[in-house]
């Protein structure tokens, strides 16, 4: 991947390179237009629609838990597991992130609104906001700015140099995935740059970092102490532990795919910072449009992943109600289509694959994977050792030669 | 309200405390909700929830005006008639909050009542008259006001207009519950003579006017109905011709702010005794309006002629609100800098930091005169 604007430099397809300054002004009008209808019609059935969510999350929650205190008795502990992490899965996407996003706050009940509500996870509500909110959605896909790409510790652009590092991203991408609410928690806290910047004794960092533990301490309280120990009386104390422990995995490799899917899966473009100085309405909403990719598949795959697998309309429209998001995007394709753009929409097996394999492509030097095949790969082996034990000179050289293989290639 | 003292119980404290270990157990097992969150699942009315309702009847008054019944939660702890309620109600998966007078005295049954009139362009009274249905749950708060009559009796004179007879009736209906026997006349009521001067626009128009009829033919009021349409609209010269002994009477009063106005003015000069009620408050020419930066970061460019609560809900904002009218202060918001201006009588207040300090204003009733910092 390259971003957009060197894309022209390099002679690629600059996938906007045929939008004229009007084009991009208008495609903001049309889509302020489809924004507006929504406002206009959102009403009594969208509020039912989030409180009957709500409604069934809780009550799949409380029903788990109740088949949990039976979780010796092994069908128990499969329903129960698999109960709790559709639960868990639920209060994190279609309910926690949407309220979080201010989605509802229109509907003024102070029980369902982007200032009052907390979920199911490490990261407390509010530092999320931020990063998410504040930052990402508003520096989406932006090298260097928009810190979701990679969260701040993967190469994710071809342009970044490669390391012999880079070479573990596969497996700390991996790990990440397992302990995602965990990695949020620390990403949302910025412990990297702090940590880096030696500001760990940052009186607000400070203030924060105690914050995320005390939500932590409860979270694990609540999950592999209280519930076990309820469980104790039918000898389940250990099964619900492990029950408790498996769902919050399964609910962790959701989202991280779910994630990997919206912005990291090729065809989805990334842009340089100086390209959003002075940026207008119209250039933020193609960005948002190109830097982001669907999900496509069936009402209830729309519902687990919080509806972003209507990625793209969401970046659009961060605020609209997320049941919303489906009746809208037959019409940001059809704008798509009008202006030559490639909407990116796959089923989620290929998604989360292209995801993948972005991240392995990545964490071997440029070209490399394209210019091996089962033939050659003794030598080419030999060649990825020599670069990632060789210094600087070493590694440059290899790389460039790999680099004009693949394009030769190509 | 009255207290019950209680005699100590032995062993309270350590059932408390043990109590106590239990809620921090459930707390702790429903984080990051709480145990009410869950119970409000299966029980919204149940003792210890937010205060809520449910709609068990409408029931019409007149072509735009309907009484809605309410079973209230378990917590309520009853009003005194002429009180109002708050109520908090969901149009269009919106929650809008109004104040109601409550128009039953305290009834055997548990229920409250509110009798509302669909008023040109409200929201709220148009839901509640023409949509409201049995079975909707509703947000409530205690009952408030001041707008009672002291339980020792007296002398009376209500003056009310249109649906401004929703507190007095809830009065009278206490003093003289109606039967099947007819007009009761229950031993508190035997200290209250009371006058009603009920003005509306005409007889079929005219909420609960046969239930004042009723009162009056069984000789527990005195009722003078004036018709705007048959008498023409009231002129306050003329109570002292319609009630001869005004002078001897405490006046309360309730309806459209002119009336309010006139009553006021022809009672001070006269030197009588007035409690008044508002339901809405008039308003003066809008101003110029301006920018108004909220503590949360939010920023909205608001015109001269909206509240700045009104708009801030409007823009999804949660916000302190109360009467909506000007009264109850449940709405003041401090002011950190710049200037608002009240939409009741145009004066302006104006924060200057360092100098006035925050100013709390009422948000219900103020719209922005220029740029304004609100701390919320």
């Amino acid at each position: 991947m390259t971003t957009i604007q060197k894309k022209s430099v390099l002679g690629q397809d600059n996938p906007i390179a045929h939008l004229t300054e009007a084009d991009i002004e208008q495609i903001g009008i049309e889509l302020d237009a489809i924004r507006q209808d929504v406002l206009d019609s959102r009403g009594a059935a969208d509020a039912a629609y989030i409180r009957r969510v709500i409604d069934t999350q809780r009550k799949i929650e409380l029903g788990s838990r109740a088949v949990l205190l039976f979780s010796a008795f092994p069908p128990a502990w499969v329903l129960g597991t698999l109960g709790l992490s559709v639960s868990k899965i639920l209060d994190n996407m279609e309910i926690g992130h949407n309220i979080l996003h201010g989605q509802w706050d229109w509907m003024r009940d102070p029980k369902i609104h982007s200032s009052t509500w907390e979920w199911d996870m490490a990261s407390p509500a509010e530092q999320w906001k931020h990063s998410h909110n504040e930052l990402h959605h508003t520096y989406t896909n932006v090298i260097g700015k928009d810190n979701d790409l990679g969260y701040g510790i993967m190469r994710v652009d071809e342009d970044q140099p490669w390391t012999p590092a880079s070479l573990a991203q596969p497996v700390f991408c991996f790990i990440n995935a397992v302990f995602f609410e965990y990695g949020i928690a620390a990403y949302d806290l910025e412990l990297g740059s702090v940590i880096a910047k030696k500001q760990t004794k940052d009186p607000d960092f400070r203030r924060r970092a105690k914050q995320v533990l005390g939500k932590i301490r409860k979270q694990a309280t609540k999950d592999y102490v209280v519930h076990p120990a309820m469980s104790i009386p039918t000898g389940s104390f250990l099964p619900t532990l492990a029950a408790n422990f498996t769902a919050n995995i399964v609910r962790n490799l959701w989202s991280n795919s779910v994630i990997l899917c919206g912005h990291f899966p090729e065809g989805v473009e990334t842009f340089e910072k100086r390209s959003i100085d002075g940026e207008t309405k119209g250039e933020w909403y193609v960005r948002q449009m190109l830097g982001s990719a669907n999900i496509s598949g069936s009402k209830a795959l729309h519902i687990m992943t919080g509806n972003l697998s209507h990625q793209i309309e969401h970046h659009l429209f961060p605020d609209l109600p997320s049941n919303r998001y489906a009746e809208i995007a037959p019409k940001v394709k059809a704008l798509f289509d009008k202006y030559d753009l490639t909407y990116c929409a796959r089923p989620m097996p290929q998604q989360v694959y292209s995801a993948w394999h972005k991240v392995v492509r990545l964490s071997l030097p440029n070209g490399w994977l394209k210019t091996t095949n089962a033939k050659n790969a003794p030598q080419q082996l030999g060649i990825l050792y020599k670069m990632a034990t060789g210094d600087r000179r070493t590694r440059r050289l290899l790389g460039r030669k790999l680099e004009s293989e693949a394009r030769a290639a190509a | 309200m009255s207290t019950t003292l209680e005699p100590p119980v032995r062993g309270r404290r350590l059932t408390k405390t043990v109590g106590d270990r239990l809620v921090r157990v459930a707390e702790a097992a429903t984080t990051p909700y709480l145990p009410a969150d869950f119970m409000d699942l299966f029980a919204p009315l149940r003792p210890g929830a937010d205060l809520r309702g449910r709609i068990e009847s409408v029931e019409p008054e007149t072509a735009d005006a309907a009484t809605i019944v309410i079973r209230p939660g378990a917590d309520w702890a009853g009003h005194v008639p002429g009180q109002y309620l708050r109520i908090g109600i969901d149009i269009d998966g919106v929650r809008q909050w109004r104040a109601y007078s409550l128009t039953h005295g305290p009834r055997r049954d548990g229920r409250i009542s509110i009798t509302v009139k669909a008023v040109p362009d409200g929201l709220v009274s148009n839901h509640l008259v023409h949509q409201a249905r049995p079975g909707t749950l509703v947000h409530l708060e205690r009952a408030a006001g001041e707008f009672v009559l002291p339980p020792e009796g007296g002398k009376f004179l209500m003056v009310t207009a249109g649906s401004g007879i929703t507190p007095v009736i809830g009065m009278l209906r206490n003093l003289f519950p109606s039967t099947d026997e007819g007009v009761l006349r229950p031993a508190r009521s035997a200290e209250h003579d009371i006058v009603v001067v009920h003005v509306a626009p005409s007889h079929p128009h005219s909420i609960f006017i046969r239930d004042l009829e009723a009162l009056d033919a069984a000789g527990a009021i005195r009722l003078v109905a004036r018709y705007d349409d048959e008498h023409g609209v009231l002129d306050v010269a003329d109570l002292a011709t319609l009630v001869p002994d005004l002078a001897e009477r405490t006046t309360l009063a309730c309806g459209p702010a002119g009336l309010l106005d006139a009553l006021g003015a022809h009672h001070e000069a006269a030197g009588l005794t007035l409690t008044t009620e508002q339901f809405r408050t008039a308003r003066v020419e809008p101003g110029d309006g301006g920018t108004v930066t909220f503590a949360s970061g939010t920023t909205l460019a608001l015109d001269g002629a909206t509240p700045i609560l009104d708009a801030a809900e409007e823009a999804g904002m949660l916000m302190p609100s109360g009467c909506r009218m000007g009264i109850c202060m449940g709405c003041v918001i401090p002011l950190r800098e710049g200037s608002v201006r009240d939409l009741r009588n145009g004066a302006i207040t104006t924060a200057v930091p360092g100098e006035t300090g925050d100013i709390k204003v009422q948000t219900c009733i103020n719209a922005a005169a220029g740029p304004c910092h609100i701390d919320h």
